[in-house]
């Protein structure tokens, strides 16, 4: 008798479970599910210094302007913008009525001290990227002024990216250079909670400006590193997202009938960067151009392309990738010559075999590219030695000057110039083989005063002249952004810098 | 009982201090420069001259040992060059996890271990015998990596019965929580489960050639009671050390296998902070697990006495 009572309440509780689990089911949350491939660095405009950091902004971190597919500059935060006819002055107009995760207003104020934060928070990346700017003004309450040194024609890009991004200024006042623990922007999503290497969780934010294209109530970034296992994840449905699929899973991708796959042409590129002026031992690499471009004509980027990565990537030869509005149709890639490349290697007086230094950093697909330069060149006269870094000793040796081939994976900037004026203007932070060429240095400045874009791409051309002979860097290749996600996402927009826009997305 | 403890928990903190210096001077001799690393892609040296200073990380390394001391005296463990958290908040994150993983790990180990080392000592040269012993060749030889991403493609993939990978903590779910820790839980148990059961094994068959053991046989006892009541308790001790050795080992981290089931555990931690030279998070986990590792050390002697009478007084 009793135990049947039991028995009977158990079942009622077990019912209500259920039906509780049917009124969630009616009512449930939609939670979009983000595998990336690290974990990201600390979430403050200011201070953040990865890519997968980059992804994670864009949930929460709307910034003045926006990029769309074809790398126009759209409005974002801001309306719109004007630059003055000395190229010294940026007039900014802020769309009216946004709000911060705390409710606070996005105004000139607010802009002014957001700008101003990149540029003075003594731990701020962002220094550099606004080193033009002079000071900020606020002309009207949803105006403000940048008031540059010099004109600067990256600048606008710039603000499409971590320096245009607003931070609450209560928020960021109170907490200081801990604000990325807690940080509180005016983007889509708001900041819920974080566990280190496990997630990051955001959820809608009611009063954001464009809240009627946002449809997904959470987003959950979870850092998988393994990319087998992102994938996997992704496959059994534990994800509805991932990003840096392996060009060698493309297939696999394809075939399975849940799953799709999103690219665009990236940004970056890789290259080798030759040691010009910081070579302790003098090789023949760093002596003569002659034999920089042997190396170069040895090298069959399309057999690169088909080896390592199934012919997914685009061989280039240039800064930028074949596709972007600034290549330079005049310079196209060269055909692999051996024998020109031994002749070169004649004239320049060198005799084969010429051995080399090649500091390649830690990774399957960095080796795989590697040892494939390694047995073209090889023909030529080349004897390339690989020596595998991992990337915190490669810096430090890239720096320090110690190599002779560093092999490098630049992840891109928008603006042309962020793939070129640090690694090649003499003196430039990024310019570890020491290349320098006033001709090129003053042609790179010239790029960055004007803003025309005809103008620009007719400066760039005489510069791509003079570096595709004096080849400081030789490209090899542009990776496509791979973005794999379930059928059920709908929306996602595949956009070159690879981040991923979260405002429009569906789940069904 | 009581001295023993006391002088075994004053021997701590002489360990201790030598870890840290250990660990120290060791994480300065890595190449690479952890403002640099910190800097990553962008290297602007203004920036990267702040962080130096800022982080002290262009003073000598004893002082910045001395700061880091002192620090560490009174309860403050520094913070991450790479998220700014507080140290300790992220020990205090991981610890659980990590303490869970370990232990459903050791339990499975046992569970599996010990009945396979009695089974096949017992049944000797039996089918049995070869199967236990097997099966103690794969678990030792299965590389963790493998195991863990044929278990994801079966138990994930094919069947869908359990999560990929990622992690539930308790306090949300059991239920979830088991779901998502029992597969990394199982690679890591497997492996220790075929060396518990070889030590078993070789301790049970010692015991069993015994003279008390005859005498029980003698006295005509059951087969059944003879091994679980007199051989196995004396058998198990040398096991129970060794269990207690090996959960410490976890509890130090599980790199691989928590990178292949993305469980944000204490292997992860290190890793991640090695790789970005991240000093003060390196620092506070190595003491910590070897906090607890010696602890572990000690819990296995208090039990090694408790199992054996022989060695109280």
């Amino acid at each position: 008798m009793r135990t049947s009572a039991i028995r009977k309440l158990g079942l009622a509780g077990l019912a209500t479970a259920l039906c509780l689990a049917c009124d969630a089911g009616a009512f449930a949350q939609t939670t979009l599910r983000v595998g990336i491939a690290q974990d990201p660095d600390i979430l403050d405009p200011s201070i953040g210094r990865t890519y997968v950091g980059r992804i994670v902004f864009s949930a929460f971190c709307d910034k003045l302007f926006d990029i769309d597919e074809k790398l126009n500059i759209v409005p974002q935060l801001a309306l719109s913008y004007e630059t003055s006819a000395d190229g010294k002055a940026m007039t900014i107009k802020l769309r009216p009525g946004v709000k911060f995760h705390d409710g606070e207003p996005l105004d000139a104020e607010a802009a002014k001290f957001s700008i101003e934060r990149h540029m003075t928070l003594p731990t701020s990346f962002r220094k550099s990227e606004l080193a033009s700017v002079d000071h900020v003004e606020v002309v009207d309450p949803l105006t403000i002024k940048l008031v540059l040194k010099t004109p600067f024609a990256p600048l606008i890009t710039q603000l499409t990216d971590r320096a245009g991004m607003m931070v609450s200024p209560k928020a960021a006042k109170e907490e200081g250079d801990k604000f990325g623990l807690h940080p509180v922007c005016a983007g889509p999503y708001k900041f819920v909670e974080r566990v280190q290497q496990d997630r990051i969780v955001f959820e809608k934010f009611a009063d954001y400006w464009n809240k009627d294209n946002v449809f997904i109530d959470r987003i959950v970034y979870q850092p998988i590193v393994d990319a087998t296992v992102r994938l996997a994840n992704l496959k059994s449905g534990s994800l509805d997202l991932i990003e840096r699929v392996l060009a060698t899973d493309i297939k696999d991708v394809r075939s399975d009938p849940n799953l799709v796959l999103a690219t665009a042409p990236s940004l970056g590129y890789l290259g080798l960067t030759i040691n010009i002026a910081n070579d302790k031992n003098k090789g023949p690499l760093s002596q003569s151009a002659k034999v920089r471009q042997a190396l170069e004509l040895s090298i069959d980027r399309e057999a690169l392309n088909q080896v390592v990565f199934n012919g997914e990537f685009t061989p280039g030869n240039q800064w930028v990738s074949p596709e972007h509005p600034y290549y330079q149709k005049a310079f196209p890639i060269p055909r692999r010559d051996v024998e020109k490349a031994k002749a070169l290697l004649k004239e320049a007086g060198v005799s084969p075999p010429i051995t080399v230094d090649m500091m390649v950093p830690q990774g399957s697909e960095e080796q795989a590219v590697a040892q494939v330069v390694q047995s073209m060149a090889a023909e030529a006269g080349f004897d390339l030695k690989i020596r595998t870094i991992e990337f915190a000793t490669s810096f430090k040796d890239a720096q320090a000057g110690n190599f002779q081939i560093f092999q490098i994976d630049w992840s891109g900037r928008i603006d042309p110039d962020g793939n070129s004026y640090v690694f090649m203007h003499t003196k430039a932070p990024q310019n570890d083989g020491g290349y320098s060429n006033p001709e090129a240095d003053k042609l790179m400045e010239d790029a960055r005063l004007v803003n025309d874009p005809a103008q620009r791409k007719a400066i760039y051309e005489k510069l791509t002249k003079i570096l595709l002979n004096d080849e400081p860097i030789i490209y090899l290749f542009h990776r496509k952004i791979l973005i794999a996600h379930t059928k059920k996402l709908e929306g996602y927009r595949s956009m070159p810098d690879g981040l991923v826009r979260v405002v429009g997305l569906k789940l069904k | 009982m009581l001295n023993f403890l006391a002088r075994r928990l004053a021997q701590l903190v002489p360990t201790l201090f030598f870890v840290s210096v250990l660990i120290f001077s060791l994480q300065h001799l890595l190449p690479g420069d952890p403002a640099l690393a910190m800097a990553g892609e962008e290297r602007d040296p203004a920036v990267i001259e702040q962080i130096r200073k800022l982080y002290r990380l262009d003073q000598p390394i004893p002082v910045q040992y001395a700061y880091w001391l002192k620090g560490v005296l009174s309860g403050d463990f520094g913070e991450s060059l790479r998220i700014k958290a507080p140290v300790r908040d992220l020990i205090a994150q991981k610890l659980p996890v990590t303490l869970q993983l370990g232990s459903m790990a050791i339990v499975i180990a046992f569970l599996i271990g010990i009945p396979a080392g009695i089974v096949s000592a017992v049944k000797r040269g039996t089918a049995w015998d070869y199967g236990a012993n097997l099966f103690a060749l794969w678990g030792i030889s299965t590389p963790n990596f493998w195991l863990g991403i044929l278990l994801i493609f079966l138990f994930s993939i094919k069947l869908n019965w359990l999560p990929a990978s990622g992690y539930v903590p308790l306090t949300e779910s059991l239920r979830g929580s088991l779901a998502s820790t029992i597969l990394p839980a199982f690679v890591l148990g497997n492996a220790i489960a075929a060396i518990l059961m070889r030590h078993t094994r070789s301790a049970m068959m010692q015991v069993l050639e015994s003279d008390y053991v005859r005498t029980a046989r003698a006295k005509g006892l059951s087969e059944r009671s003879v091994i679980l009541k007199h051989a196995m308790r004396n058998a198990l001790t040398p096991v129970i050390t060794l269990g207690a050795l090996e959960l410490g080992t976890l509890l130090s981290g599980a790199v691989l296998t928590e990178q292949i089931f993305s469980i944000p555990g204490f292997g992860k931690l290190i890793v991640d902070a090695v790789f970005n030279r991240d000093y003060a998070v390196v620092q506070g986990v190595v003491l910590v697990t070897a906090t607890v590792y010696i602890l572990l050390n000690l819990v296995a002697d208090i039990a090694y006495i408790l199992v054996n009478p022989r060695l109280r007084g």
